[in-house]
This record gives C-alpha cells, sequence and structure tokens, in this order.
C-alpha cells in the first residue's frame, strides 16, 4: 500500500502517472496486434511514434525546463539515424542481426549526438532568445547539409568516406551505406514495437532523475531566476549545457530506432520542418510536461494518417487544428471559466516543477 | 572579373533576401514575433502576380500592385485572426501559431492551384556589359539592387519622419509606454504587418523574375534564409535586415561560385553562427542589459 | 577590538559609472567575522550598486575588494558565491516555481557532489546526499520558521516569508558573508523584531558576518554594531550607531535642511 502511496506522491506523480501511460499503450497495441485488430497503417506508424516522443523528450527538456527555444533537434535525430546505418552495416556485413544491433545502434547514436551536441553547445549557449534559436536552426540545416553530401561505402577493406563528390570504388562483395543526397540504402530493419517503448521508458526516466537531481534543480534555478542562481554558485552554461546535451542524446537513440525501421530513408527526412514539428508536439503537450509530450507526439503523428480519407484536405485540416488548439489554449475567458471549474471540483492544482 | 560578376548577382540576391528580411525584422521589432508564416505570404504574392499576368493578362506594374494589394491584406487578415487573440500569450505560442498558419497557406495554395510548377512569365531579360564586354551585368540585378535600396531609403524615412513611423518605434521600444501616450498600438502592429506583406509581394515578383517557378512552398527556403539575413543583421533592426539581406546573398553567391553549390547552405549557416558568436546580437542589433 | 583580525571584507576606494555617472567613488569599508554592519543612505545613494558589486554582476570600474584577503577582481558572481559571499535581493528573486525546501535545496548545488550519472542510474551515494541535503535544509527553513511549508510553491508564500526563504536560501551555500538588500522591507513591526532576532541568532549560530541595507532604522540602529552611511555614492559617515545618529551631516542628509 505504502509503496503506491509513495508511486503517487507529489514528487512522484507525474513520473508515475507518464510511465503508466506508456505501457498501458504499449499493452493495449500488443494485444491489438497479436489478435490482428490493428491496421497496417497503425502498425507502421507505432516504432516512428515511439522515436518521435523520445525525440520530444529530450527537446522538452532542453525548451521546457532549461527554457531555450531549439530549432534542431531533428538534426540530432539525423545524426542518430545515420550513425546507427553505418554501425548496422558493420555489424551486418559480420553476421550479426537483430536486437543486439539495434542496442548498439542506439547507444552509438545517443553517444554520438550528445558529443555534437556538446561541441554545438559551447558556441549555442553563448546566445540568448530568439539568437539561440537561430543558432541551433543553423546547426540542423548544417548537419542536414552536411549528411547530403556524405558518402559512406563498406567493403572486405573496411569503411570508405567520401564528401561531396563520390569518388570511391568498393571491393567486390562490397556496398553503399550512405550515397549522398540519396541516403541511407539498404537498411535491415530490426525496430520494433516492443524496443520502442523500452526506449520511451528509459527516456522517460533519464527525464525524470534528471529532473529530480541537483542538476534538475539547478537547470530549473537558472531558467526562473538567472542572477539569483548564479548568486548562490549554479554556473548557469554549464546547466543549460547538461539539459542540451541530454536532450541531443535523447534525439540520437530516436533518430537510430527510426533509422532501423526503414530500409531505406534521407537526410533531407530530418530538415527544419522536422524540428518544427517535434517543437509543436513539446509545445502543445505542455512545457515541462512529459505525459503531455508522450501524448501529444502520438496523436499528431497519427493524425494526418488517419486524416488520410480526407485526402488533400488532411494537411489543411491538421493546420486549422493546431491554429484552434493555440487559440482556444490561450483564450483568457476559457482560461478563467477552466479555473472556476477546476477551483468548484476542488482539485488541488500542481504546476510547475513536477 | 567573374568575382565581380558573381559580386553583382550576390547583390541582387541579397537585394531580395533584405526586402523579405524586412518584413521579418519589422514585425519582430513591433508586435515581438517570429512571423514564421511571412515565406508563405510570398508565395500567395507570386501566386496572385502569376495569375494576374497569365489568366488577366496583365502588364507587370498592375500584376505587381494587384499582389501587393493582395499579400497586405492577407497579412492584416492573419494577424487579426490568428496573432491578435494570442497578444499576451506566451511567445512560443505564438510560434506555434505562426508554424500553424504556414501550414495552411501552403496547403490551401496546393487545394486551391495543385502542386504543380507554374512557370512564371519572363518578366525582364537581357543584360548589358561594361568593361569592353568582359562583364556582364543582367538588367534584372540592376533592377533589384536599385528597388532595395529605394525601399530601404522610403521605409527609413518613414520610420523616422512621420507620425505613424514614430508611433511604430515607440511601440517597439516599450507598448506599455505607447499606450500611455495615446497610440493605438493594435492599429501599429496591423500597419506592420500590412508593410511587411507588402514588401512580401515585391520580394515574390523579384524573385520569381529570377527564378521563374511558382509552387506551394516556394517560399518556404526564402522566408529561412531571410529570417537567417534579419538575425545576421541583427533582428528589429531595419538598416540590420537590409545589411544581413545583403551579405546573406553575398555570401551564398561566392559560395556557390567558388567552394561548392552542394555546401553553399552549410556555409551560409556557419558563417551566421561566427558572426553571432562574435556579435551575439547581430550585427547591428541593440545590446540588452539587465537591471539587478 | 576587531581591527587587528583579519576582515571578511575588506573595501577599497571602490567605484564605478554608468556611461559617464559616477553612481559610487572612494567607497572605503570593512566588515569584520561575526560583526553585522549597516549600509544606509538615501534612495538612490548607491547602496545596492555597492551589493551588486561586491557579487560581481556589475564590475567595478575602480578599486578593490578584498575578501578574507583574497582580490574577486578575476571572479565571476559565481566564483564570489564559492568564495563565500551570499546576498538576497531588494526585488525578492527566489526560485518561483520550485518548492520552498527545493528553493534551499539548490543552495546545496556545489556541496553535492554526486554526478549526472549517479542521479540518473539512481546510485546509492545520489540517496545519500539527496537525503542529506533534505534533512539541512529542512534545518535550515527550521531558523526561518518555514519547516511546516516545506512541501508548498515558493510563489505561493506571502511577502514576508519570501524574505525569510530567500535568506535561507543564501545561508545554504555556507557563505563566510552574508549580504542582505533591505530584509525588513514590506514587513510590520513584529516580523521586523522576529527578523532582527533571526539576523542575530543566524549570526552567533553559523559564526558568520552580515552586512545590510535597511531603511528601516529600529532594526539598522537595533543591531547593526557599525554604520557605512552613503549619499550621492559618496561615504557619508561611518561608525557606531550612537555616532552615526549624531552625525550632523548624517542628519542633514537624511532630513535635508
Amino acid at each position: 500500500m505504502n509503496v503506491i502511496k509513495n508511486l503517487f506522491s507529489p514528487k512522484k506523480r507525474s513520473r508515475t502517472i507518464s510511465l503508466l501511460i506508456v505501457i498501458i499503450a504499449y499493452a493495449i497495441l500488443q494485444i491489438m496486434s497479436s489478435t490482428h485488430n490493428i491496421s497496417r497503417l497503425l502498425m507502421s506508424l507505432l516504432v516512428p511514434v515511439c522515436a518521435y516522443i523520445t525525440a520530444a523528450i529530450g527537446l522538452n527538456l532542453n525548451v521546457g525546463f532549461s527554457g531555450e527555444l531549439n530549432l534542431g533537434q531533428a538534426g540530432f535525430m539525423s545524426i542518430g539515424a545515420f550513425t546507427s546505418v553505418i554501425i548496422a552495416g558493420i555489424f551486418n556485413a559480420n553476421g550479426i542481426e537483430g536486437i543486439p544491433v539495434l542496442i548498439v545502434c542506439i547507444i552509438c547514436g545517443s553517444i554520438m549526438a550528445a558529443l555534437i551536441g556538446w561541441l554545438i553547445s559551447v558556441p549555442v549557449l553563448k546566445l540568448q532568445g530568439d539568437y539561440l534559436a537561430i543558432v541551433t536552426l543553423a546547426f540542423g540545416q548544417i548537419i542536414m547539409s552536411l549528411i547530403n553530401n556524405l558518402y559512406v561505402g563498406l567493403d572486405a577493406n573496411g569503411l570508405h568516406f567520401a564528401f561531396v563528390t563520390n569518388n570511391m570504388t568498393l571491393a567486390e562483395g562490397g556496398r553503399m551505406l550512405i550515397s549522398g543526397p540519396m541516403g541511407a540504402t539498404g537498411v535491415r530493419t530490426v525496430s520494433t514495437l516492443t524496443a520502442g517503448a523500452v526506449l520511451v521508458i528509459i527516456a522517460l526516466l533519464i527525464a525524470y532523475n534528471l529532473i529530480d537531481s541537483k542538476s534538475g534543480r539547478a537547470i530549473t534555478a537558472a531558467r526562473d531566476n538567472r542572477i539569483a542562481a548564479e548568486s548562490i554558485g549554479i554556473s548557469i552554461s554549464k546547466t543549460k549545457t547538461l539539459a542540451f546535451v541530454v536532450s541531443a542524446s535523447l534525439g540520437g537513440a530516436a533518430g537510430a530506432l527510426y533509422a532501423l525501421n526503414y530500409s531505406s530513408f534521407v537526410a533531407a527526412k530530418f530538415d527544419f520542418n522536422s524540428s518544427i514539428l517535434l517543437l509543436v508536439y513539446v509545445v502543445l503537450g505542455g512545457l515541462g510536461n512529459m505525459s503531455g509530450t508522450i501524448i501529444s507526439t502520438a496523436l499528431l503523428v497519427v493524425l494526418p494518417e488517419m486524416l488520410r480519407f480526407l485526402q488533400s484536405y488532411r494537411m489543411l485540416i491538421y493546420a486549422i487544428v493546431l491554429i484552434a488548439i493555440m487559440l482556444i489554449s490561450n483564450n483568457e475567458t476559457l482560461k478563467t471559466k477552466a479555473e472556476q471549474f477546476r477551483n468548484k471540483l476542488g482539485a488541488s492544482k500542481r504546476k510547475g516543477a513536477e | 572579373m567573374a568575382f565581380l560578376s558573381y559580386l553583382i548577382s550576390g547583390l541582387g540576391l541579397g537585394s531580395v533576401y533584405a526586402i523579405i528580411a524586412l518584413g521579418y525584422s519589422m514585425v519582430y521589432g513591433i508586435a515581438k514575433m517570429l512571423n514564421f508564416a511571412h515565406g508563405d505570404i510570398i508565395m500567395a504574392g507570386a501566386y496572385a502576380a502569376f495569375f494576374a499576368m497569365t489568366a488577366a493578362g496583365m502588364p507587370l506594374l498592375a500584376a505587381a500592385l494587384i499582389s501587393m494589394v493582395i499579400c497586405t491584406l492577407l497579412g492584416v487578415t492573419i494577424e487579426r485572426l490568428a496573432y491578435k487573440p494570442l497578444r499576451q500569450a506566451s511567445s512560443l505560442s505564438v510560434l506555434i501559431t505562426a508554424i500553424g498558419v504556414s501550414y495552411f497557406l501552403q496547403n490551401a495554395s496546393q487545394l486551391m492551384f495543385g502542386s504543380d510548377t507554374k512557370i512564371f512569365p519572363s518578366v525582364l531579360s537581357g543584360s548589358f556589359s561594361l568593361f569592353n564586354g568582359r562583364l556582364s551585368v543582367s538588367y534584372l540585378s540592376v533592377l533589384t539592387i536599385v528597388i532595395c535600396v529605394v525601399i530601404m531609403s522610403v521605409l527609413t524615412l518613414f520610420i523616422n519622419k512621420t507620425k505613424t513611423g514614430k508611433a511604430m518605434r515607440a511601440c517597439s521600444e516599450d507598448k506599455g509606454a505607447a499606450v500611455l501616450m495615446g497610440i493605438n498600438v493594435d492599429a501599429i502592429i496591423s500597419i506592420t504587418f500590412a508593410i511587411g506583406s507588402g514588401l512580401a509581394a515585391i520580394a515574390a515578383i523579384l524573385l520569381c523574375a529570377t527564378y521563374p517557378s511558382v509552387y506551394p512552398t516556394l517560399g518556404s527556403m526564402p522566408g529561412i534564409r531571410a529570417f537567417t539575413a534579419a538575425v545576421f543583421g541583427g533582428i528589429g533592426s531595419i538598416p540590420g535586415a537590409f545589411l544581413g539581406g545583403l551579405m546573406l546573398g553575398i555570401i551564398e553567391t561566392l559560395a556557390k561560385a567558388y567552394i561548392s553549390t552542394q555546401l553553399s547552405d552549410a556555409i551560409v549557416f556557419a558563417v551566421l553562427i561566427i558572426v553571432l558568436l562574435i556579435r551575439p546580437t547581430g550585427l547591428l542589433g541593440k545590446k540588452v542589459s539587465v537591471k539587478v | 577590538m576587531a581591527e587587528n583580525r583579519t576582515p571578511v571584507l575588506k573595501v577599497t576606494d571602490l567605484g564605478i559609472d554608468f556611461g559617464g555617472l559616477t553612481a559610487v567613488n572612494d567607497l572605503c569599508m570593512e566588515v569584520y567575522p561575526e560583526e553585522i554592519c549597516g549600509l544606509i543612505g538615501p534612495n538612490g545613494a548607491g547602496k545596492t550598486t555597492v551589493f551588486n558589486m561586491l557579487t560581481k554582476v556589475y564590475q567595478p570600474s575602480r578599486g578593490t575588494i578584498e575578501l578574507c584577503g583574497q582580490s574577486t577582481e578575476k571572479m565571476s558572481t559565481i566564483d564570489v558565491n564559492r568564495a563565500g559571499i551570499a546576498r538576497t535581493f531588494q526585488n525578492i528573486r527566489l526560485f518561483m516555481n520550485m518548492s520552498v525546501l527545493d528553493n534551499v535545496k539548490t543552495g546545496f548545488h556545489n556541496d553535492i557532489s554526486y554526478s549526472f550519472i549517479e542521479s540518473v542510474l539512481r546510485l546509492p551515494r545520489f540517496a545519500k546526499q539527496e537525503k542529506e541535503a533534505d534533512q539541512k535544509a529542512l534545518e535550515l527553513l527550521k531558523i526561518f520558521d518555514l519547516d511546516s511549508k516545506a512541501d508548498l510553491i515558493a510563489g505561493n508564500l506571502p511577502y514576508g516569508e519570501q524574505r525569510r526563504l530567500e535568506i535561507a536560501r543564501a545561508l545554504a551555500t555556507n557563505p563566510k558573508l552574508l549580504l542582505l538588500d533591505e530584509p525588513a522591507a514590506g514587513m510590520n513591526p513584529q516580523e521586523t523584531e522576529d527578523l532582527m532576532k533571526t539576523i542575530r541568532f543566524v549570526r552567533d549560530h553559523f559564526k558568520i558576518a552580515v552586512l545590510l541595507i535597511e531603511h528601516d532604522m529600529k532594526l539598522v540602529m537595533g543591531i547593526c554594531e557599525r554604520i557605512t552611511v552613503l549619499n550621492f555614492g559618496m561615504m557619508l559617515a561611518q561608525g557606531t550607531p550612537e555616532e552615526i545618529q549624531s552625525d550632523p551631516e548624517v542628519v542633514k542628509a537624511y532630513l535635508g535642511e
């Protein structure tokens, strides 16, 4: 009994709820798929949804907790995705297949993204506000542009790299892993819903464990009041770097999961629009609200596909829904009404840190 | 000589960026929002001019005028319907709304006009040579640069000399104080959107004169480029947008000519990052200080 | 008596200009261990500016600041705090969205040594240090009579309690010198009375020096052992409360002629 009480204590409540959402959703989807009650379309979306949720959880740490507008999260997904393509290629060439490949790829993808995120954070976090936002946008574009010109081939002699022009000749039996604008080809798909759900849960645990630690307090403090945080000896740049790097590494892990779900994909998949979409998921789900991020990501990835019967009107409706949600959720009269309603219910409201 | 010719076409491209960036920067300066739908106003302007010239057979100037009117109306309507209710909302909510508006415009135009690329009629072709024919300059580049300089000068005069312009500056400094001075802030924001959108129409025609294809996502890339240019010069600053636009155009053209076409994007953004590291608020941006 | 010890804080010829305007000039003062000192003066005299220079929010234009004999010239705000100065702010700067307890625990940031990895993997050191931090934070809150409100959101506290919480947070960084910027502002006489007792207790309990800016003369004269008076950025007088109260220059500055 006490364990349950502890799980729903104010400090743990949101963590427990978001984990429950993932586990229940996973269970339902598993039952649906084993009884063949799931459409092929939905089935094909499950892994990408998990990938986007993971990337969005990372982005929420950055935007929601650290308070920095990041317009380049898709770039980190891209790094994770293409790193994992190379690693999976090496493994496959040596006859190793399946889940172990996926695990190694996710780890390497997230480490690579974290590393590059850390390098980028040095210039990025020197800036503030919209200037910081545009530099993240710029890095996202640079990453996309560089990968678009990257050629990686694998043969008996090992990996071969070329940049801008593909001048490599592979030994017999070798194959291209990444071919510039053509992207990654011949990827053997290994990602599954189970792997995706596990990754989401790990991402949630990392996010919540970070938030509920000295680093999390420092991040919130730095966002709430920069000068006060410095006055008690907290280095703003360190805390922001941490949030940025963790966000990047989750993006990288998400990219790896995403990559190994498709036999081929291009770098342009992770463009500015994808970064913006991730931001939309985070903002609609609520800044700092992980459960909200999970739900809004799942809905917004699935919604356009579900609207396919509307054919060419679907993206238009998607846009209208987006605008309507923003207008309604920011409507002052509705806000006061909702507040009154909540007070009437006498529910205790707790916003912010948790 | 080749360098000079690249420089001039860079200035031409940069002038288009500068005109778009002016729209971004003015709206940012006064409404404090990143209007991500600005690029799509350009697209709307391009379609308006295209149909005015092809379907209605209008001459260029009339088509430009129609395009400006349509863009201005569109800009003001969007502001009224989508952005005005969000004056008190967080900047992120406004940003997401602007993204929604951008999707809306792109998809609406795709429904109305189809997703196929339409070929914009040739507006101004030909070139003249200098230095005994060693340097050839297109009339279009010259026209674009001239238009940009004229717009820039008129706008500066407008901002500094007219009552409305002064009210705009007051709003950009401190909206609360501007209200107390009897300035109708809502009207000023509408005017800002009107000017920015009208400029977008001009930019649309100049852009289509250079790259004569019209399609629903036409505005995205120039939009991002111009946004970059505005930040480059110091967002909120009119001379900054001008300078940022020109520099960006030149850097892009030179990068394409001398380094690599495929990498020009990466080079442009790398230069932006370097500039922001040296001047964290852009070339001509104001430094913000915090009061303790 | 105190003068033959090393001062906690020694300020020499301190000055700062904003543009062409000299906000503070030629300020000299010392604060000795376990002393409670006051910095007073009419509005706009530059008192908060002095605090901002001491904590390096502003970089002084002239003069030196020594903390226990060590110059703070090259230090940042963060370094100054680590070296032993903690402060509160005139316009309260709490972490309004965090709980009262977490506000204080944030002050322990540099004391807590577990790494990011340890916190993500929830290794034993994390649990141990968090528990210690909880206990220490509650002890601090108890001094300020806030322990019963540990779980409330700081922004929801009444004004007077927010001021006290800010002091508790500053103390959590284990300072040698505590700077209080108008700690009694907005408090009623009873609350001010309690605050005076608390400040004395804090000084005795933690064995630290306190420098405070205050307009409430009852508080200043009641607990400060030495007082520095600023007027238009210049030092007008320095001395014990009795000396200050009888100084004709000070009376003139405060009451006009």
